[in-house]
């Protein structure tokens, strides 16, 4: 004798459906981190890409190991700095400021020119190797 | 005598959406986050008040750099020579790639003047250097 199996349909259950989509929420929220990175955004120039620069436009800033800055000659405290660089913007604004780190200083003190300088609105920024 | 009330509020909150609102949730926490997160190298961070924001963590690597002069990507230390080749992969696998720098603020120049160079090499040139928000 051949037993006859009735298919009535198959349902999944929908009731818990809420639950384990509550449960997966939590998890995701718990793993979630908002906060965002931030700092002070820079675009490195590409390999082998040396431009001329007519000297003129060249402002050379330079950091030693003790921190003190020299700019285009000069030095300057640094929390002046970004006044003094607005200043020469003003007067020449195809100005490249061209900032020179001693290997031996400090990248707090570099981190604090390189905000100067994003303080008095400087876009054309080089980084010089340092040796 | 009762008196009896005509008109009848019903009071109950529609939950037959509220799994969609559930779902909606969970996908964007979903897409919202990032399971890999590295523990880095104890770091102080420098100050600045000129920051912006990075736009996508997904498209961000890290650079750790200590002050005793070790550089830690994705957890494992690398010499400074090292970098390229770890970023240039980094970079072909996505050309949106933003390098964070979290450089210690006693760390010497000389080494991170080491990493420009490798990242320029690298091809990743999109750089950020991490610092917190400085009150004056």
């Amino acid at each position: 004798m051949k037993t006859k199996r009735r298919f009535k349909g198959g349902d999944i259950p929908t009731s818990s459906m809420a639950d384990i989509a509550f449960l997966l929420l939590i998890f995701f929220l718990v793993t979630t981190t908002i906060d965002m990175d931030k700092g002070l955004g820079m675009v490195l120039p590409a390999e082998g890409e040396e431009l001329e620069i007519n000297k003129k436009n060249i402002l050379n800033c330079l950091i030693n190991s003790t921190g003190n800055v020299l700019l285009g000659g000069e030095p300057v405290e640094v929390r002046n700095l970004s006044r003094v660089v607005r200043q020469k913007i003003a007067e020449n604004d195809k100005l490249v400021i061209s900032v020179k780190a001693h290997k031996a200083s400090n990248y707090n003190d570099y981190i604090k020119v390189i905000d100067q300088l994003k303080e008095a609105n400087a876009t054309r920024i080089s980084i010089a190797e340092s040796n | 005598m009762q008196l009896e009330r005509k008109t009848k509020i019903d009071s109950e909150i529609p939950t037959s959406s509220m799994p969609d609102i559930i779902f909606m949730l969970l996908i964007f926490f979903m897409v919202t986050t990032v399971l890999r997160e590295y523990s880095g190298l104890p770091i102080s961070l420098p100050k600045a008040k000129r920051i912006e924001k990075l736009k996508s963590k997904r498209h961000t690597s890290h650079i750790w750099v200590s002050k005793d002069g070790l550089i830690s990507i994705e957890d494992k230390l690398y010499k400074a020579d090292g970098v390229r080749h770890v970023m240039y992969e980094k970079r072909v696998a996505d050309p949106q790639l933003v390098v964070s720098l979290k450089a210690d603020e006693r760390s010497k120049m000389g080494l991170v003047s080491d990493i420009h160079t490798e990242l320029r090499k690298a091809d990743a040139l999109k750089l950020n250097y991490s610092s917190k928000t400085a009150v004056d």
